[in-house]
């Protein structure tokens, strides 16, 4: 496949309980394996994802547990091992109060203002 | 020259005014002639779920058939009478874990099954796609 693609997760926690996991990030797992160029950015709330040390316990409704939570880090290391290259926008990561040196290795900052050269790197740019 | 373009939904029916304008922009496209693909990922599978069945509604004093309920199945068959009418191609497919985990595997005639893959496949045909994600 030919036409590379960027894809933006701006609104984040989308049912990560339910789907154990981030329903775009796992959308573009599932693409790159199917052969697609892709990369990844990771705007507003969605950079915490990349916070290393983070846990999300079972959820628990009645007496129903479940068993495999969301690992939206994991997640995120995945796909960083499938060459998808991982950006976060800093200002979002600052506003929030989350250090580049508490994110995952490999993740890359992208300030606002680079974004728009960001994109002219790409065919499609997908906002989520 | 014949322009074909792709759709990712994502609202399930009956939640967003996002829903209905990516309706009216797939009919547009198909107006003029454009052949359409949609990926309808997770609560977009259901806008074909064939079991939709309209209502009465009591506050408008209206019963079915008066109140004409719209239903999302419903337009998405009227897209496909479009697409045929104006002989362009409608590609609809349905996200198949998205449809499993709602249990919405009965559509409408016209969508299919699919995965991913066929999003993939649409974006490197297609001369544009555009995304019209669930907000927050």
């Amino acid at each position: 496949m030919s036409k590379k693609q960027l894809h933006i997760v701006e609104v984040a926690y989308r049912a990560t309980l339910e789907e154990q996991d981030d329903p775009i990030v796992w959308l573009c797992h599932a693409m790159r394996g199917a052969g697609a160029e892709l990369d990844l950015v990771l705007s507003g709330n969605a950079v915490a994802y990349g916070v290393r040390e983070q846990g999300v316990a079972p959820l628990e409704i009645g007496r129903r547990r479940q068993q495999q939570a969301p690992d939206l880090t994991a997640d995120l290391q995945r796909i960083l091992a499938r060459q998808v290259a991982c950006y976060y926008v800093e200002e979002d990561a600052a506003e929030r109060g989350i250090d580049a040196d508490s994110l995952l290795d490999g993740l890359v900052p992208v300030s606002r203002a680079k974004l728009a050269t960001l994109f002219a790197g790409y065919d499609q740019v997908h906002r989520w | 020259m014949k322009t074909t373009l792709t759709f990712a939904l994502m609202d399930p029916p009956f939640e967003s005014a996002r829903s209905a304008t990516a309706f009216r922009l797939i009919d547009r496209a198909l107006r003029r002639g454009h052949d359409v693909n949609v990926f309808a990922y997770e609560g977009a599978v259901s806008l074909s779920f064939a079991a939709q069945k309209a209502h009465p509604n009591s506050v408008h004093g209206t019963n079915v058939e008066e109140e004409d309920h719209p239903l999302t199945r419903d337009w998405v068959a009227a897209l496909h009478d479009a697409a045929a009418e104006r002989g362009a191609q409608l590609h609809w497919v349905n996200c198949g874990l998205c449809v499993d985990e709602r249990g919405a595997n009965e559509s409408i005639p016209g969508p299919r099954r699919g995965s991913p893959a066929d999003f993939a496949r649409f974006i490197e045909e297609s001369n544009n796609t555009l995304v019209i994600p669930t907000g927050e």
